[in-house]
């Protein structure tokens, strides 16, 4: 089997990650329930862990860092606890629907939502956040790479336009967290979602918030939270505010060792990695005559881009490939609409979908042209066509 | 039972704020442990810190320095 769908999950986790949840689940208690060992060594675990991930985020402190259980939680958690009806929010067409079904379920409330187009090449245009902006605009959401096409979005240059209009600046990190610096302070970031199970090679069910000191979210649950038991309502303080109820402690632990495996191993040397495979790959397929590759792969942005790259070959539907790979050359893709379907709008791909191809540092040469192999083969059979 | 002791104790607003206290302390080799809070401080459950009274700095001066979260601090018979 050749896993290539890590823009969903990665499959491939570091053996210490396994291993960390193992141990967990062997010795840990409930965190911050009690003061006996098994406890408190959970506590002090998800202690350690929102410290990794405030350093790794460039955050206000481990303080700052909420736990949820993927980055829809968190994309969620944010947008219902920051925006009212009345509020203007800016998003972009590259956005999963992580981002988009939150966002519409507040416009049908009453809050007002501008979504920015994507050109054929799926990028989206800085300018025109500017010209978007109200007097009643609060924030600009969006993502930090689109989940199919790959493209980066440069969250500098929209930190800088958020600050100098005065907007909060939400990012959806789900696919870059623990591959792509991320510094929300330079970048002028007020809240990073990520999800622990991607490119942070944590287990699934793991994810978090990472808010700037100051800005106050309203939870989206509210129950147990280990402290100030007699009060009617949620504590004040972060991050327990948005944490009701015990915590993913055993996920959370392969989270923590998944972290300190990207520091020893270095963020830039995994992504290095990975984008050369996912040029390695993208150069082996760009030339075949009936593939159509998506995505902005112009040389500056070849530099600067997530590990994915989504084609479809002639007119055959997108499931139809995924399935031949899957069947006949043992290749694990992606095909369909990636829960972005304003980005299919854009590429015009909203009948065929497309054939997503993402990679880890885990893979190899050998598999990424066994897949470029896998696409010239089915291509060469459409083109006979 | 063990005999009871003046001691300082440090109450928090949530297990975040004990644990961040705790790190810190054995960071910095100041004595103490976490304890449950004390029910004559208040009902309930949660975490406190508890530390002798004869400390020889400032646990007040000190935790402001580190930018350490905390509800109140006190000495208890416990």
């Amino acid at each position: 089997m050749i896993y290539l769908d890590n823009a969903a999950t990665s499959l491939h986790k570091p053996e210490e990650v396994r291993l960390a949840v193992a141990d967990a689940m062997l010795h840990m208690g409930n965190p911050g329930r009690g003061i006996h060992g098994a406890s408190l060594d959970a506590a002090r675990m998800i202690y350690d862990t929102r410290s990794l991930i405030s350093q790794l985020l460039h955050g206000d402190g481990p303080g700052q860092v909420a736990f949820t259980a993927n980055s829809t939680e968190s994309l969620n958690l944010a947008i219902e606890g920051i925006f009212r009806p009345g509020d203007h929010v800016i998003t972009t067409m590259m956005e999963h629907n992580s981002v988009l079904r939150p966002l519409y379920r507040m416009e049908d409330r009453g809050m007002e939502l501008t979504i920015l187009p994507a050109d054929q090449y799926g990028c989206i245009h800085y300018e025109e956040i500017e010209a978007a902006v109200r007097s009643n605009t609060k924030a600009v959401v969006c993502t930090h790479a689109s989940n199919l096409t790959g493209n980066i979005n440069d969250l500098k240059t929209i930190g800088d336009i958020c600050k100098k209009h005065g907007l909060l600046f939400l990012v959806d990190a789900s696919q870059t967290a623990g591959v792509f610096d991320i510094d929300m302070k330079e970048m002028g970031i007020d809240v990073v979602c990520f999800t622990g199970h991607k490119g942070l090679l944590g287990p699934q069910g793991t994810g978090g918030i990472c808010i700037r000191e100051g800005l106050n979210i309203e939870p989206l649950i509210v129950g147990g939270s280990g402290m100030q038991s007699f009060l009617r309502t949620q504590p004040e303080q972060m991050p327990e505010r948005l944490e009701a109820g015990t915590l993913n402690c055993h996920g959370i632990a392969g989270l923590h060792a998944a972290l300190l495996y990207i520091s020893r191993t270095g963020m830039e040397s995994i992504r290095k990695r990975e984008q050369s495979l996912m040029r390695r790959f993208y150069e082996g397929v760009k030339d075949i005559p009936a593939v159509t590759v998506y995505g902005d792969f112009s040389r500056k942005s070849l530099e600067q881009r997530a590990p994915v790259v989504a084609l479809n070959i002639g007119s055959l539907d997108s499931g139809e490939v995924a399935d031949e790979l899957t069947v006949a050359y043992g290749i694990y893709a992606r095909a369909g609409a990636h829960c972005a379907p304003l980005m299919h709008q854009a590429l015009g791909t909203v009948k065929q979908g497309a054939v997503r191809f993402s990679m880890s540092h885990f893979n190899t040469e050998e598999e990424i042209d066994q897949a470029v192999a896998a696409v010239r083969e089915l291509s060469r059979e459409q083109e006979l066509i | 039972m063990r005999r009871k002791e003046l001691k300082t104790v440090v109450t928090f607003h949530t297990v975040t704020e004990a644990i961040a206290m705790e790190t810190a302390c054995i960071r910095e080799k100041i004595p103490g442990r976490i304890i449950p809070v004390p029910g004559e401080i208040k009902a309930g459950c949660g975490l406190s810190w508890v530390m002798p009274v004869h400390w020889e700095g400032d646990i007040l001066q000190w935790m402001e320095q580190e930018g350490l979260k905390w509800e109140a601090v006190g000495e208890y018979l416990i």
